[in-house]
């Protein structure tokens, strides 16, 4: 593509924007106190902020620029990853987990483990959570520095070193409540600078009518029905007949539930977000807050790559083509921008995408310090130091955790196998995650060992699963089939990663339950007060008129999205 | 927490907003070519001078009520 070449007011917004990022941390230093002020906010957030930031922090350079990639490539089934993948785990993590994290005290997602299970189940928890953090956000970086190498001619260690610095200085400065703030910031200025692309976009092709006319081809030259990337259940009905190659079942399951409960209901980066809330009401609002503007995301994320595929095919190559004849679907988001605005709108837009990396980037080292400074350093380096020198700690590990995250980024650069190769670990160490919470919160009778070896056997189940099954056309390898003979084919990559999830979530359930029926229970009634159902008092929320209470706003977040998925059919 | 988060959002898009707004009436009519012959520049800078505006409204009368600091 064409390197997009940025005027004066571009660089002004630009810079308005690090000067407000960089001031608000700033402004900040004075209230870190304690410990608990750098890595919860001293617990002092409002529901709206840490609900905003909630959002954000997962909003990624995954979500803008894959999604929008997914959104070109699969059409109007990618709304899957938010009607089915997030909302409904949503709303279940804080109407029924949250009483327990933020009931319990426990200052991070591993401790939690610890209070409920055992040291080493915590112990594993926080090692993978520690290391998983540091990639991931190398990664981010590594591809906001390859696209803006790419879109704008920027070189590749310019922007690793400017985004690495601005997101160290402000977390530094500032604590959780910088990110925070800054991501509240971010989510503002990704929704108003994306807003007038779709708008324009969706102009271009005249309404939804237009594009769901125009994506009709791009579905028949791919041999699907022609509402294949404008209908987003109706295709569901076998593998063969959508071009994710995924059936309901895998989807509901794999994605609605294993994978979309395993991530919202567990992993630290996002649960963070609603600790850090002022009071109990608060953080049980966070993710119902986070819902509202989530369900309305695909408009946002997925329509400019529905719109980019659309033109791409009706007006010939919109999209750069690589030598196999597919579109590039990363760059949808780039290309759009540089299509439809013009220099002042187009420092925006561009504005925004550096903001979702950054917001993506700061959420992990955000969780990284946490967990580094009090899952590891605190229990098993340093314990019984005073709380300043957990401070110091705090500082430090924002300093070497964005150091980590550089060298991953080079080394992908250098090693991009490796990188895949840790992902796909961390897929199978995740998958399972979701079934040790479900026991340990709804079943007092699971033990700390049926815990830990319930997680390891289902990561081993995930991993063997991968490796006896190929997704349709893959050589055998990182992609699947690495203990031999591949045993089963699937019609796609996703549906061999849903039905991995599946494997191990199932596994891992079956597991803990077996083994904790055979060993002894390690904690008594009173020690699990708290932290698990059956034996905490109910939140009543009597006090609050019924419009206010958590259940309502639940129970309104679930019916609108039932109606999305009604609608978009 | 002392410092009302609406503030700086305001003050931010604010200052987006005038920036885009000018551009807008300064700016050479053809560069708008790309977004479909409309001042895209001028209308969201407006668009956001409005949001900013009301960000700032709701974050001032808090910081008045309570001297050195915002509501929440």
């Amino acid at each position: 593509m064409h390197q997009i070449q940025l005027g004066a007011i571009d660089y002004a917004i630009l810079i308005v924007y690090f000067g407000f990022v960089l001031g608000i941390g700033w402004i900040l230093r004075r209230y870190v106190r304690t410990s608990e002020d750098f890595f919860l906010s001293g617990r002092s957030i409002p529901a709206w902020i840490a609900g905003l930031a909630f959002l954000s922090a997962n909003l990624g350079a995954q979500e803008v620029i894959g999604m929008a990639a997914s959104g070109a490539k699969y059409g109007m089934m990618t709304s899957h990853f938010y009607w089915v993948g997030a909302i409904p785990a949503m709303v279940f993590v804080g109407i029924f987990m949250m009483p327990f994290y933020y009931g319990s005290r426990a200052r991070s997602v591993p401790e939690y483990l610890r209070l409920r299970f055992d040291e080493k189940t915590r112990g594993f928890n926080a090692i993978t959570f520690a290391v998983m953090t540091v990639f991931s956000s190398g990664i981010s970086m590594y591809a906001l520095a390859k696209l803006l190498e790419l879109v704008l001619g920027w070189s590749f260690h310019t922007s690793v070193v400017l985004s690495a610095v601005i997101v160290l200085v402000y977390i530094f400065l500032g604590g959780l409540t910088s990110a925070i703030y800054n991501e509240v910031l971010q989510f503002f200025l990704i929704v108003l600078g994306f807003l007038p692309l779709v708008l324009l976009g969706l102009k271009d092709v005249g309404g939804w009518a237009g594009l769901t006319a125009k994506l009709a081809p791009v579905a028949t030259q791919a041999g699907y029905a022609p509402g294949a990337w404008s209908d987003s259940w109706r295709h569901l009905g076998s593998a063969s007949a959508n071009p994710m190659g995924v059936e309901w079942f895998g989807m509901v399951m794999g994605l609605g539930f294993v994978l979309s409960f395993g991530y919202w209901c567990t992993d630290f980066l996002v649960i963070q977000r609603a600790m850090a809330a002022e009071s109990m009401t608060a953080a049980r609002r966070t993710p119902l807050m986070a819902a509202i503007p989530k369900m309305l995301f695909p408009a946002l994320v997925i329509l400019p790559g529905m719109i980019a595929i659309a033109l791409h095919t009706d007006r010939g190559g919109l999209l750069p083509v690589g030598s196999d004849g597919t579109p590039n679907y990363n760059l949808a988001v780039p290309v759009l921008l540089a299509h439809y605005l013009p220099s002042g709108l187009l420092g925006l837009g561009l504005t925004a995408l550096m903001a979702s990396f950054m917001s993506g980037m700061a959420g992990n080292v955000t969780a990284f310090n946490t967990v580094w400074t009090y899952d590891i350093y605190q229990s098993y380096i340093r314990p019984g130091r005073t709380d300043r020198h957990y401070l110091r700690m705090g500082h430090a590990a924002t300093v070497f955790g964005i150091v980590f995250s550089v060298a991953a980024a080079y080394a992908t650069t250098r090693f991009n196998n490796i990188m895949d190769m840790l992902q796909l670990v961390f897929a199978f160490v995740n998958a399972p995650l979701f079934a040790t919470f479900l026991l340990g919160m709804f079943w007092r009778r699971a033990t700390g060992h049926g815990a830990f070896f319930g997680l390891l056997i289902g990561t081993v189940a995930a991993a063997t699963h991968h490796g006896l099954t190929l997704p349709h056309g893959a050589m055998p390898g990182l992609k699947g089939a690495f203990l031999g003979t591949a045993v089963h084919t699937y019609p796609s990559e996703m549906a061999q990663n849903f039905w991995t999830a599946i494997v191990a979530w199932t596994s891992c359930f079956i597991a803990t339950i077996v083994i904790s029926l055979l060993t002894g229970r390690n904690k008594s009634d009173d020690e699990l007060r708290g932290l698990v159902y059956s034996l905490t008092p109910r939140l009543t929320d009597r006090d609050l008129p019924w419009y206010k209470r958590p259940a309502t706003l639940g129970v309104v977040v679930l019916g609108l999205t039932a109606l999305l998925n009604i609608i978009f059919w | 927490m002392n410092l009302d988060l609406r503030l700086p959002i305001g003050l931010m898009f604010t200052v987006f907003g005038a920036l885009l707004t000018v551009f807008g009436l300064a700016s050479d009519k053809a560069i708008y070519a790309r977004s479909l012959g409309i001042n895209v520049n001028l209308w969201w800078g407006l668009v956001l001078l409005a949001f900013g505006a009301v960000m700032l409204g709701l974050a001032l009368p808090g910081a008045r009520a309570r001297p050195g600091g915002g509501r929440s």
